[in-house]
């Protein structure tokens, strides 16, 4: 079929969905379940689990369609580590049990999902992780410490890593697992950030058990499945093919339209290049996503998350300064635990704040430069005096 | 919805990736200039031996039939569109080529096509005459002007200065303004004197063109004179992006190669930490210019109403990667980068000439803001 062709049958099974079920008139849920069963939810992943085998660039057509229809969509925003990093990862390295039991709940947003990968010992150096697993029949007994978990006080299901095997060398030793957050082992604990809202987490794991059904991958395979997740958490956070002014750049150009009185020409040259910026960083994104394909992403993701990320705070930087006095004023200091991770909301203040974290999650952006000169450019690995040293015998 | 707004929206479909026949365009452009323009025969022309230019020209242009490029089959070309013409140009980028395919076979070429010369097209596409827009090569579309003027007796009386691709021209298209509007005049270089300029850059050599009574023959009338000049450098401009990206991807491979064999206290250089981050931003740079010049190509080769902002950031951005490129090879290569033998320089001042050429990036941020409705 040409692509032409394809869009025209994902139309006519859009029709088809508004038809059976009314937007207008059917329960959010049950339209997002059916979508879903249509094959509509993300048209790249395989049938039968909310896709149809398709090129992911063709998802477009159909979001065009629901959105003229005034579809509900899931929102994705509440939902942004289940789709961006637990999806893939399960899609990738799961059973088929695990998929049919996962995917459907995940995209319809009924269950939220977090991810327990940091520890307090263990950030960018996630290797040396400390939480351990240990086997106990057909189940997994799981004790440590995790931290600066996002939205766990909001998850039903976590993706973690945990050290199943304290003798081998680090990146060998570590199994991932779906962890059930409701487990009366699972202690969440708001942690408040320089927002002022607790956005993320510490999240204390004593005893908790974990089937070995819900094991994502291979016993000692861990390291592998989570690199699966990072790199597609990175290109969660820098990628995508968002329309032109999308995310901050949209921002800050419109309080330069609608605010002449805000303008000088110091201002104006910062806000032209970055949005040239900003607009090649879009076109750089969209290329990489024509070149992937349905494929998985690689390290090239990296590059659009550091480039995202410093613009975010130059960008948001920016904006504070046009809004002069007004950019002295804060919404609001009160600790709140938000359901949603929002880089562009509220006010220019906690926009600015927010995005500090741009260049810290999903990996530093030190730690992204590394990867490309060692993966991309082929340049020397960084010095390791730990790395065929078994774990227990590393120096903490 | 207003115009601005329109502006806004971009081409959802342009394919920024590189087709097989761009490939095997590349291929065949790469293996020639490897073969045929060695760097130290390129760094001659410093030192006035112009010798390979004029040898590489004629293999190009005919051989490969890159002077027929972007004419169509019809006419005697290849019927090929700006897509190709950019994959071209990064590899001239690559060896910093002193050729005059952007000058004659994009810029004049998009002007002796505008005009429906079909005689005049069919000599340059075989590679039989070679033509330049006699303007400043700092010229942009949005602020080009002339002195040059008709006088009573239909001749050319004026002059312009730093003109590039003229000392490889048989013939100059020359914008001269009239009361009614620009009209373009054909002039054989025979007609005109000219003087070579001591140049930034040596590989595109420029020159002042002095007109005294020079005969000429009106190409294109002044209805349509000054949008044929400022949409032929306007796709000289979107191209340059390409000569960019190719400049700044030789400026970035040469240095990681070089620091991944280059040792000092005891170390491969290209492993220190300080290093490798410069060379992953810069790597980060080349693949956004990239990305950006394709964007400015592709809309350039449909026609895409997208096709002024396309240029106008294709060049904000990739004239100052290209110069960032440049100086970082410079400087990462040591005492060596600073050496003539050495071919970095070639590239730093082919960067930093062409980051002057067709408009500055500050008059392409500014041409920018109208059309995205960002103004001052
Ligand atoms: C807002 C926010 C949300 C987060 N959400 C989650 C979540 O949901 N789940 C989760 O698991 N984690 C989450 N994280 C944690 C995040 O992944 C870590 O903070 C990050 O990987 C860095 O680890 P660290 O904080 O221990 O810093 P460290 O690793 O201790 O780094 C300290 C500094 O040293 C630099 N550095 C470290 N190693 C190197 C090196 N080799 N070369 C050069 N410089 C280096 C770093 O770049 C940094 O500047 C979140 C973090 C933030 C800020």
């Amino acid at each position: 079929m040409s692509d032409d062709e394809v869009a025209d049958d994902l139309r006519r099974r859009v029709a088809d969905l508004l038809a059976a079920h009314d937007p207008a008139t059917t329960d959010r849920l049950e339209f997002l379940r059916a979508r879903f069963d249509a094959g509509l939810a993300w048209v790249h992943y395989p049938e039968g689990l909310g896709g149809l085998g398709l090129p992911r660039a063709m998802q477009s057509v159909v979001d065009a369609e629901l959105e003229k229809a005034d579809a509900p969509d899931n929102e994705p925003r509440r939902i942004g580590i289940g789709l961006g990093m637990a999806a893939p990862t399960i899609l990738a390295f799961g059973t088929d049990e695990q998929k049919k039991r996962f995917l459907r709940p995940l995209w319809t947003g009924e269950e939220v999902w977090c991810q327990l990968f940091s520890e307090p010992g263990a950030g960018s150096d996630l290797a040396a992780l400390a939480t351990r697993a240990v086997r106990d029949g057909d189940t997994w007994v799981v004790n440590g410490q995790k931290v600066w978990t996002s939205v766990a006080h909001k998850a039903r299901w976590a993706i973690l890593v945990a050290r199943s095997d304290p003798d081998q060398p680090k990146h060998a030793g570590m199994t991932y697992f779906v962890c059930d957050m409701t487990d009366p082992g699972i202690d969440v604990r708001p942690l408040r950030q320089i927002t002022g809202e607790a956005e993320f987490n510490e999240v204390f794991l004593t005893d908790v058990r974990i089937p070995d059904e819900n094991r994502l991958g291979a016993v000692g395979d861990g390291w592998r499945v989570a690199m699966g997740t990072l790199m597609n958490e990175r290109v969660a956070i820098g990628g995508g093919s968002a329309p032109r002014e999308s995310g901050m750049i949209g921002v800050v150009a419109d309080t330069w339209r609608k605010r002449p009185e805000v303008r000088t020409p110091g201002t104006h040259d910062r806000l032209m290049r970055l949005w040239v910026e900003a607009e090649v960083a879009r076109l750089t994104g969209k290329r990489l996503q024509q070149k992937l394909a349905s494929g998985e992403p690689g390290p090239e993701g990296s590059a659009m998350k550091l480039v995202f990320a410093r613009l975010s705070q130059e960008l948001s930087g920016l904006e504070l300064e046009l809004l002069g006095e007004e950019g002295l004023r804060y919404s609001d200091w009160t600790m709140t635990r938000p359901e949603i991770v929002e880089f562009t909301g509220r006010d220019a203040g906690y926009r600015y704040l927010r995005a500090k974290g741009n260049s810290i999650e999903g990996g530093t952006s030190e730690v992204l430069r590394n990867i490309i000169a060692e993966r991309v450019l082929g340049l020397p690995p960084e010095h390791r005096d730990d790395k065929d040293v078994p774990w227990k015998d590393l120096p903490r | 919805m207003n115009q601005s707004t329109q502006s806004r929206e971009t081409s959802a479909d342009v394919n920024l990736l590189y087709t097989d026949v761009e490939d095997s365009l590349r291929d065949s452009v790469r293996s020639l200039l490897a073969d045929r323009c060695p760097a130290d025969r390129v760094i001659a022309a410093y030192d006035g031996d112009h010798d390979l230019g004029a040898e590489l020209w004629p293999t190009l242009a005919t051989d490969l039939g890159l002077a027929g490029l972007l004419v169509p089959e019809d006419m005697g070309g290849q019927g090929a569109s700006a897509r190709e013409a950019a994959v071209v140009l990064e590899e001239l980028g690559r060896f910093a080529a002193p050729v005059p395919f952007l000058t004659s076979a994009v810029i004049a070429t998009s002007i002796a096509l505008r005009a429906r010369e079909t005689e005049l097209v069919r000599k340059l596409a075989a590679g039989t005459a070679t033509a330049a827009l006699a303007v400043p090569f700092s010229s942009g579309a949005a602020t080009f002007g002339s002195d040059v003027l008709r006088t009573e007796e239909d001749v050319l009386r004026g002059s312009v200065a730093n003109v590039a691709g003229a000392h490889d021209a048989d013939i100059l298209f020359v914008p001269v303004p009239t009361e009614a509007g620009f009209e373009v005049h054909l002039v054989d270089v025979s007609e005109v004197t000219m003087t070579s300029v001591v140049s930034l850059d040596m590989t595109r050599r420029l020159a002042d063109i002095e007109f005294m009574d020079a005969p000429c023959e009106v190409l294109i009338d002044a209805t349509d004179g000054a949008a044929a000049v400022r949409d032929a450098l306007e796709l000289g401009a979107a191209l340059l992006a390409s000569e960019q990206v190719g400049v700044a991807e030789w400026c970035l491979e040469s240095t990681v190669a070089y620091l991944k064999e280059r040792r000092q206290f005891g170390r491969i250089v290209g492993g220190f930490q300080a290093i490798k981050h410069r060379l992953a931003d810069l790597w980060v740079e080349v693949e956004s210019a990239r990305a950006a010049a394709r964007y400015a190509a592709a809309t350039a080769a449909d026609g895409d109403p997208d096709r002024r902002v396309a240029t106008s950031l294709a060049q904000a951005y990739c004239s100052g990667a290209a110069v960032h490129a440049a100086e970082e090879c410079v400087q990462l290569h040591g005492g060596i980068g600073m050496t003539w033998e050495h071919p970095a320089h070639l590239y730093l001042k082919r960067a930093k000439a062409d980051q002057l050429a067709f408009g500055t990036a500050e008059g392409h941020r500014a041409t920018l803001a109208g059309l995205v409705d960002l103004q001052a």
